[in-house]
């Protein structure tokens, strides 16, 4: 058996939590840079902020860290649920229903759709921004910066796009609501005051996560 | 009540089993469960058939050998109960029960509804016990232990290794049954000797056995007949992950 199998379940779980756990971090970054396209209509504010995002020297690095925390989820992830297809080979005629968290049945389905999207995510914007060209603007201040920000417009002018886009948002949402949680409980805390609002939190937070990338594409779609 | 039950058959553990559909009549609405598979079986000696073979001992909900997956629940429907406590009444005349035994890798089927939870038994040698030296009897007060850390333990020690969790988790995960057995070991000063051996010995059992990962989805403490609190999972994870993080240099 390879080394990565022999890794004991909870110490699996707990890399996996803290990968997701840094990979929710990243999420929040992502979305209020993102946001920034909406406020003004020159794409000035996030093509800076873009531009920065891509010179940076310790964001460079932490890149790096990021491909990292993004293989290690989704490899770990893998091996942890075809160990558990494997603890079950004859299965039930009646589907039991009580589990207590819903999505957590779909972390595989979601988890898988959300990998697609990242692959198409990766092929439209980073490969691009990276290896490609994109033409320069300048703006009154005198800055020039790629206008990555056009890119994207021109992106979500496309409705079978955006309804791909806010489909993988939507699961990824749902991936989130059982993930955030889960997340805390294994890495052991769970407390009687603390977890009910952990959950609550999780839930919240991951509505605006959705709410907050949905409504990038809507809004260039619609307006 | 007329019923029609659903039942697994399956002569051993080798061969191929399948539903085989039986009638029962009259059955009492204050009968148990088992009560009524009793009814059943009789029926089939008198035709000359084969009983159905189900795990059962004490009948009053403490021993943790009745097991049985009925109409999709651990235990049937009812909360915080085993199936030897559950009553006919629960059920609706003229309704269909499936009854399937306990599904996971590590608990293969002996016959029918019988499962091997011989699993078990090797987690809790691997680390499920304290180490003490015989002798005189120790003074009930001489180790002061905190009411509430004793409520704790007391929680989890309710645990009567039925393989409910297991037999609820999608993934078939032992979770909350070794969680239940180092928690309470963990919660008392006799039990923190060994502390760190015995959650390591009795995780690395647990996963070489072949049981799931806990997906947190809390399934097993909804079918828990003793309604074992997943925060004991928790705590398992704690001491695991210090056990591994933060000990003395080894030997």
């Amino acid at each position: 058996m390879s080394k990565s199998l022999s890794y004991s379940s909870i110490t699996k779980k707990i890399v996996l939590s803290l990968a997701g756990l840094f990979l929710i971090s990243f999420l929040v970054v992502h979305l209020l840079i993102n946001m920034l396209i909406l406020f003004d209509d020159n794409r000035e504010l996030f093509n800076a902020a873009a531009h920065f995002m891509a010179t940076n020297p310790l964001i460079q690095v932490f890149q790096y860290v990021l491909f990292f925390g993004f293989i290690l989820h989704i490899v770990l992830g893998l091996i942890i649920q075809i160990q558990n297809w494997l603890a079950r080979p004859v299965r039930y005629n009646r589907k039991g229903y009580s589990e207590l968290s819903y999505f957590s049945k779909f972390m595989i389905h979601t988890g898988a759709i959300i990998f697609i999207f990242l692959i198409i995510h990766f092929a439209n914007f980073f490969v691009i921004a990276k290896f490609g060209h994109i033409d320069p603007i300048t703006y009154d201040s005198g800055n020039t910066y790629e206008d990555l920000g056009l890119l994207i417009i021109k992106l979500f002018e496309d409705g079978i796009y955006v309804i791909f886009y806010v489909i993988s948002i939507l699961l990824l949402g749902f991936h989130l609501d059982h993930g955030f949680q889960s997340a805390f409980q294994s890495l052991g805390i769970n407390h009687s005051r603390y977890t009910p609002f952990i959950k609550t939190f999780g839930t919240l937070f991951s509505a605006v996560i959705t709410l907050g990338f949905i409504s990038i594409p809507l809004v260039i779609y619609f307006f | 009540m007329d019923l029609t039950l659903k039942i697994w058959r399956q002569p051993s553990t080798d061969e191929k089993g399948k539903f085989v559909d039986y009638q029962v009549q009259d059955i009492s609405a204050d009968a148990s469960f088992l009560e009524m598979l009793d009814v059943l079986n009789e029926q089939l000696v008198v035709n000359d058939e084969d009983p159905v073979a189900f795990d059962h001992d004490c009948r009053e909900g403490i021993c943790g050998a009745c097991s049985l997956y009925i109409n999709g629940r651990p235990h049937g429907p009812d909360k915080g109960i085993t199936t030897c406590q559950m009553h006919m009444r629960r059920f609706k005349d003229g309704e269909t029960i499936v009854i399937e035994p306990w599904r996971a890798k590590p608990f293969p089927v002996i016959k029918d509804l019988m499962v091997d939870r011989t699993a078990f038994d090797e987690i809790i040698r691997a680390g499920g016990y304290i180490s003490v030296g015989t002798g005189g009897m120790p003074d009930a007060n001489a180790i002061p232990i905190p009411k509430r850390d004793a409520d704790i333990a007391m929680d989890a020690a309710s645990c009567i290794g039925c393989g409910a969790c297991v037999a609820a988790c999608k993934n078939a995960s032992a979770m909350l049954f070794v969680a239940a057995k180092v928690s309470q070991f963990a919660m008392l000063p006799q039990g923190k000797v060994e502390a760190r051996e015995r959650v390591q010995n009795m995780v690395s059992k647990m996963d070489e056995l072949g049981f799931g990962n806990c997906s947190n989805t809390y399934a097993c403490e909804a079918e828990c007949p003793k309604e074992i609190s997943v925060s004991h999972i928790a705590r398992m994870n704690r001491e695991f992950f210090s056990s591994k993080l933060i000990s003395e240099k080894e030997k």
